[in-house]
């Protein structure tokens, strides 16, 4: 009897270690390395680092930089956000009704979250360009002179912002889709029986049905909005004066441009407890609004 | 009340053809019951009735008011789904009350007609849960309670029972069938088990193929089956059907002049229920190849001229696998059919005669 149940428990915790390592690797063990790191100063000319408490973080208070690209973040999160999801619920709406061509429309909507990035901001990049880019050319023909969209600070920030919403929109249909496909017609017809308005419906059926998804849909793209890095790398490297720096390329210039590390690690330790509070109050808040089968 | 009146039907989709005319009416206050195999086109005539579907070519008529081109909602009726199709996320109280709201009811009269359903199926302790909380048969009178409380006067049901276990069947058939005569209400009822259609309907109408085989009260359908399909298809053990050929057809005639049995059709087919059957000194020489005892009858399975035939008998019986018995029927219950299928109509003249 105890034979049997010790090898189960054996078993099962064989079972889980490969995943269990991977976790530890590449998830736990670095975010433990990263708060010591950021407790240490940064070693330099082979000196060791030395433990200077909250060094670090005073720093971090008084850096303009930091809070100026706390700042972009924030302004970009809610430029980005809010019109991705709308726009990607709108197009699966659209997209999931009987309409013709509706699987190239897909694809369509579908092409820039399977582009590469690189190769996405490449585009956007010829897109901006002053004189000979679309956007110029076009603004042109209505008598607008150049415009140096990337290179303006008032201008810069929003042009991510544009590509970022073009980019995530179609990626985020997709899930809006498959949830919106997972309503039994029944309720459709049920609904139309009683006259009842494709509003009116969308409006109490639909929406809370696909609650989930939208919570799932948000989570990722709170998310998405503090991770982005390559585009910025590409487009813009955070200019013009940090205009355009989001905190993540802030981190990486820290860590792998000024080699900071140990200000670095004080920054990531920032974003990580910033992602942590976010995804709590979302899943607190959304999850009592939402029905899960 | 409203009687429905449908003439000419026809669907057809690119060069799926489900339905080829179908014709039938349903007077006011009745119940009447689309039956057949699946795929037969009941769902579809159903829902072009309902209005969710278009049909080719034909009419509909609630009354004297021609709906055929008006939409679904304007048709008045209420429509209760094989799935219930209730909202996941509301309680049964926002689903029975849903289509109200929607329909601007006052709330008085929501309140009030809501009332009245749950107190009718008795459903008054569960109006706050939601229908994942619910057993099927909960689910099942939380949909009849949409229909209910629309107090529309046409009311269709596609398949309502067959996500029941068996007893819960036989409960709600008798319910719904006093829930629809309490309620005075129309009601086209779709189903594929033909003891619902025997116990329920006023009226069956017994689809095949996208088209109507035989319609008429339970008791026609069975006493005067027009074809062998309906013979086969209304009646548990169904009707044995005699190919009239080879030994079976020699054994028969052999049988004609003790039975008294009308001329053969040859290439048609006899047909005797089982529980017109029974195991006599003289008649139709049979082997018998299994018994199955069912309790209060067995089923005798036997052979003649290589063929099947059921026999009913009360209780149990002796008889074993390989036994040789006769078979002997009443000459009125007798059904021949010709080559084509149908029924042979004189055949029941000359007995009466
Ligand atoms: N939307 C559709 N498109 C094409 N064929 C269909 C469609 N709906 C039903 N059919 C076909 O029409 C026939 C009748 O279907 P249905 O009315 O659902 O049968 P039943 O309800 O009697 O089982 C079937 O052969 C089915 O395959
Ligand atoms: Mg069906």
């Amino acid at each position: 009897m105890i034979g049997t149940r010790s090898r189960h428990w054996v078993e099962g915790w064989l079972l889980v270690l490969p995943a269990l390592v991977l976790l530890v690797a590449f998830t736990h063990w670095p975010v433990i390395a990263s708060l010591i790191d950021s407790l240490n100063s940064t070693p330099r000319r082979g000196a060791a680092p030395n433990f200077v408490g909250l060094e670090n973080y005073q720093r971090l208070v008084a850096d303009p930089v930091f809070a100026k690209v706390m700042w972009n973040n924030a302004v970009f999160a809610f430029g980005t956000i809010p019109t991705s999801v709308v726009l990607a619920l709108l197009m699966a709406v659209w997209v999931n009704s009987a309409i013709r061509g509706r699987a190239a429309l897909r694809l369509a909507y579908f092409t820039p979250t399977i582009l590469p990035m690189i190769a996405a901001a490449n585009i956007w990049l010829f897109f901006y360009t002053p004189d000979y880019g679309l956007l110029d050319q076009i603004t042109g023909l209505f008598g607008f002179g150049r415009t140096n969209w990337l290179g303006n600070p008032d201008t810069v920030l929003w042009c991510i912002v544009v590509m970022t919403v073009w980019k995530e929109a179609g990626f985020f249909m997709i899930f809006y889709l498959a949830a919106l496909q997972a309503i039994p017609p029944d309720l459709t017809e049920a609904a139309s029986l009683d006259g009842t308005s494709r509003w009116y419906f969308f409006r109490r059926v639909t929406l809370p049905l696909i609650m989930p998804t939208t919570l799932f849909v948000l989570v990722n793209a709170v998310i998405n909005s503090f991770k982005l890095v390559d585009h910025i790398v590409v487009m813009t490297k955070g200019g013009p004066d940090n205009a355009s720096s989001l905190i993540l390329y802030y981190i990486y210039e820290t860590a792998f441009s000024f080699w900071d590390t140990a200000y670095a690690s004080a920054l990531t330790m920032v974003l990580l407890v910033v992602l942590a509070l976010l995804a709590l109050v979302q899943f607190g808040v959304l999850e009592r609004r939402i029905h899960y089968r | 009340m409203s009687s429905i009146s449908v003439t000419g039907l026809t669907k057809r989709w690119g060069s799926v053809t489900a339905l080829h005319g179908i014709d039938f009416e349903a007077r006011a206050g009745e119940l009447v019951i689309l039956l057949g195999p699946s795929g037969c086109g009941k769902s579809t005539t159903l829902r072009i009735i309902a209005g969710l579907e278009e049909a080719t070519s034909g009419r509909i008529r609630f009354g004297d008011r021609d709906v055929t081109a008006l939409p679904a909602a304007q048709r008045g009726i209420a429509m209760v789904f094989q799935s219930y199709a209730l909202y996941p996320h509301l309680s049964v109280r926002e689903n029975i009350v849903f289509g109200l709201k929607v329909r601007r009811l006052p709330a008085a009269q929501r309140e009030s007609r809501l009332e009245r359903a749950a107190e009718i199926l008795g459903i008054g302790k569960l109006l706050d849960r939601r229908p994942a909380e619910l057993s099927g048969g909960q689910k099942q009178r939380v949909a009849l309670g949409r229909a209910i409380v629309a107090q529309t006067p046409i009311c269709l049901m596609d398949e309502p029972l067959s996500n029941l276990d068996a007893q819960l069947r036989q409960d709600m058939r008798t319910e719904i069938r006093a829930l629809q005569r309490r309620l005075g209400m129309t009601m086209l009822y779709v189903t594929h088990d033909q003891t619902e259609a025997m116990t329920m309907a006023d009226q069956v109408i017994l689809m095949r193929d996208g088209r109507i085989e035989q319609k008429g009260r339970p008791a026609d359908l069975y006493m005067r089956p027009a074809t062998g399909f309906v013979a086969r298809f209304v009646g548990t053990p169904p009707m044995n059907l005699l190919a009239l050929e080879g030994a079976a057809l020699t054994a028969l005639e052999s049988a004609v002049p003790v039975l008294g049995l009308p001329p053969l059709p040859r290439g048609g087919h006899l047909g005797v229920r089982p529980e017109s059957l029974r195991l006599a000194d003289a008649g139709l020489p049979a082997l018998v190849a299994t018994v199955e005892y069912l309790g209060a009858d067995s089923i005798v399975l036997c052979e003649v001229g290589g063929q099947r035939v059921a026999v009913r008998v009360d209780g149990a019986t002796d008889l074993a696998p390989g036994n040789a018995v006769r078979l002997a029927w009443r000459t009125e219950d007798t059904h021949l059919f010709g080559p084509d299928g149908t029924r042979l109509a004189p055949e029941r003249v000359e007995v009466a005669a």
